[in-house]
């Protein structure tokens, strides 16, 4: 895919808006005025070292993290402290977690009908019938009355973000998707991500794969000590990049 | 190491050969301890025998039948003074059971609500629900028996000078008064409803699930079945002519006379054991709560799942596999405790047959075996009840 053709999938409708946002744990700075927008179909990697606020930075936009100051606005609906509002962001972006969090309790089946049953009111039938859809997209159809104790960490990670799709969110959080995975793992959990981005997902991704990032990212945004550092196209960003701390970090985890 | 071997003759090599061997050292040392085991019981029987037979007593059980002479003061079965002994242990077992299953009813609801507000993010109140587990789990059972005994006992008044917070309710220190319901042949419209009312609410949240399971629809299923259940046997109650009429309880002499009592013992040991266990069932109910790790909550949130339905659909579903296990113990621990019941003098299976009966007719062996096989019973029921429901709700795969 060309730099061209990753770019043209992109619209100028405005998926998150964040503005001037401030976070702090007690008294650490933990997000250090923010400003970042996402466009529907835009796809941006978040790389940096570990405690540089990566995390912390997209569980703010479903609100799994409050923020003190600055505004976010995800679909031109404001996260505040309304409950109504944050229900209805929460419908809409999905999220993917370092651990999986599969509910261990429900089959794979279960896991990915709980929400829309439960939260888009769907019929049983046709929820059932979407998550077995999704279940093919990420190719573990045959998973389905299994209980994520009985899959492997990839396929659980799989199983994770095809529970996310079944409320067909409008933009998806993977947060560290594969730091958990075996080496052999990791590249199966990638090609659907890849895959997902190639249908026009709206994604934001804080990984370490750079290879991911150079395949499928607009934009790769680098952050140390809170602060969003650098931002640039691919190319550019592991071509030249302009910072010193970015340079720093790249060279650190490119050096292998 | 000169090659040298130690020569043994041939059985022995062969015994040493066995004992040193990982698998049959192990049959070994189990068919030793059965033996040893078998021995030591043997020996006690017989010591028993032997002991029994110098006394001139012989092990019998015919003196159940016989009259058991003394009087219960609560007994849900009739009872009197000429009633047999076995008589006095059926009026002991139901008393036993009465407040063994009031008790962990109330420990349950108790230990569920102050688990939950001791996570609570509100300062005092899980600061209050701390000071209650600390207190209920570190003063012994028998001293709070005796606690709740002495405070309804010397802080409530006399009979005479009762407190009458609602008409026909009279709580004093012989026990709390209220009135009995009595049934009048049209009562039967009551009961009729109240089984139709059940049925339909049985039938609504099957319906509610299929209507679900076809067009996505949610009912409040909880809300609508309780009001049936509550509603439908009230309706009949009116429209049957209110068949229902309620004996007062009467002040008459130094005591009241009709209407029903809790008795101060019953009450005391009930609020006791509740209280006590209680504080336990809360320490599980925070501890199964917190074992769920935070991510489940955060993977439903991120779904798009309310706080409510988080709990009940997501954490309470795996804190209950958690909380099980602990929880038959705290179930049985509570029946055996209500054998203190004979401190305040509560009538229960210890104070009739292991006690009174034992004392009347010197039958000792007799009346603790007894005990004991009733004890054993119902705490193996309780078990195996528990355990089904725990393999229920295992996990499967992990």
């Amino acid at each position: 895919m060309s730099a061209q053709e990753k770019s043209m999938s992109v619209s100028d409708e405005m998926m998150i808006e964040m503005n001037g946002v401030h976070k702090w744990y007690g008294q650490f700075h933990v997000l250090k005025n923010i400003n970042l927008t996402v466009k529907r179909g835009e796809r941006i990697v978040i790389c940096g070292p570990s405690g540089s606020g990566k995390s912390t930075l997209i569980r703010c936009i479903n609100r799994l993290e409050e923020h003190q100051q600055g505004e976010i606005i995800v679909e031109g609906t404001e996260l505040t402290g309304n409950l109504k509002h944050i229900e209805q962001i929460r419908r809409e972006v999905g999220m993917v977690f370092q651990h999986f969090n599969l509910f261990p309790h429900l089959t794979v089946m279960e896991n990915c009908t709980l929400a829309p049953i439960w939260v888009r009111h769907m019929p049983k039938q046709e929820a059932e019938e979407l998550a077995m859809n999704y279940l093919r997209q990420v190719k573990i159809p045959e998973q389905a009355e299994k209980f994520p104790g009985q899959l492997s960490g990839g396929q659980q990670q799989r199983a994770a973000i095809a529970r996310s799709l079944c409320m067909r969110p409008k933009v998806m959080l993977f947060d560290e998707p594969t730091s958990a995975l075996d080496p052999e793992m990791i590249k199966e959990v990638l090609d659907i991500m890849i895959e997902l981005a190639r249908d026009g997902m709206t994604m934001i991704c804080v990984t370490h794969e750079m290879g991911f990032a150079k395949t499928v990212a607009n934009r790769v945004i680098f952050m140390d000590g809170g602060e969003i550092i650098e931002q640039n196209e691919p190319e550019e960003f592991f071509a030249n990049p302009k910072n010193e701390r970015t340079q720093l970090f790249l060279s650190q985890i490119l050096q292998h | 190491m000169t090659g040298e071997t130690t020569v043994f003759p041939n059985p022995l090599r062969w015994a040493l050969g066995l004992w040193r061997d990982q698998k049959h050292r192990g049959t070994i040392i189990q068919i030793m301890a059965l033996v040893a085991l078998l021995l030591f019981i043997g020996i006690i029987i017989r010591n028993t025998a032997i002991n029994l037979q110098a006394l001139g007593l012989e092990i019998g059980y015919d003196f159940l039948t016989e009259p058991a002479n003394y009087d219960i003061n609560q007994h849900l079965i009739d009872y009197n003074s000429l009633s047999s002994h076995l008589r006095a242990t059926v009026v002991g077992i139901i008393n036993t059971a009465l407040v063994s299953v009031c008790g962990i009813i109330l420990a349950t609801v108790i230990g569920l609500f102050a688990g939950i507000l001791r996570l609570s993010k509100n300062w005092l109140v899980s600061r209050i629900m701390y000071a209650y587990v600390e207190f209920g789990r570190n003063v012994p059972v028998l001293l709070q028996i005796l606690l709740f005994h002495a405070l309804i006992i010397h802080t409530l008044p006399h009979p005479r000078a009762s407190l009458s917070p609602m008409d026909g309710v009279f709580l004093s220190n012989r026990g709390f008064y209220v009135p009995q319901p009595v049934l009048e042949p049209a009562a039967w419209a009551i009961l009729a409803a109240l089984v139709i009312a059940v049925a339909a609410a049985w039938w609504f949240a099957g319906h509610a699930k299929r209507v679900q399971e076809n067009t996505g629809r949610h009912y409040p299923v909880f809300t609508i079945n309780l009001a049936l259940i509550i509603g439908l046997p009230l309706l009949a109650f009116f429209l049957a002519g209110r068949p229902i009429g309620l004996d007062f309880p009467q002040l008459k002499g130094f005591n009241y006379q009709g209407g029903m009592v809790l008795r101060p013992e019953f009450t005391a040991l009930w609020f006791a054991l509740s209280f006590y266990a209680g504080a336990y069932i809360a320490e599980l109910v925070r501890a199964g709560i917190l074992a769920i790790s935070r991510g489940q909550t955060e993977a439903a949130y991120s779904l798009g799942l309310r706080p409510n339905w988080t709990m009940r659909l997501v954490i309470l579903p795996q804190a209950m596999r958690v909380m099980v296990p602990p929880l038959i113990s705290q179930y049985l621990g509570l029946i055996k405790d209500s054998s203190l019941a004979i401190v305040i003098g509560y009538m229960d299976i210890v104070a009739t047959i292991g006690g009174i009966s034992l004392n009347q007719t010197g039958r000792a062996l007799e009346c603790m075996s007894i005990t004991l096989f009733i004890y054993l019973g119902i705490s193996l029921g309780v078990s195996t009840v528990m355990n089904w429901y725990n393999r229920r709700v295992a996990l499967v795969g992990s």
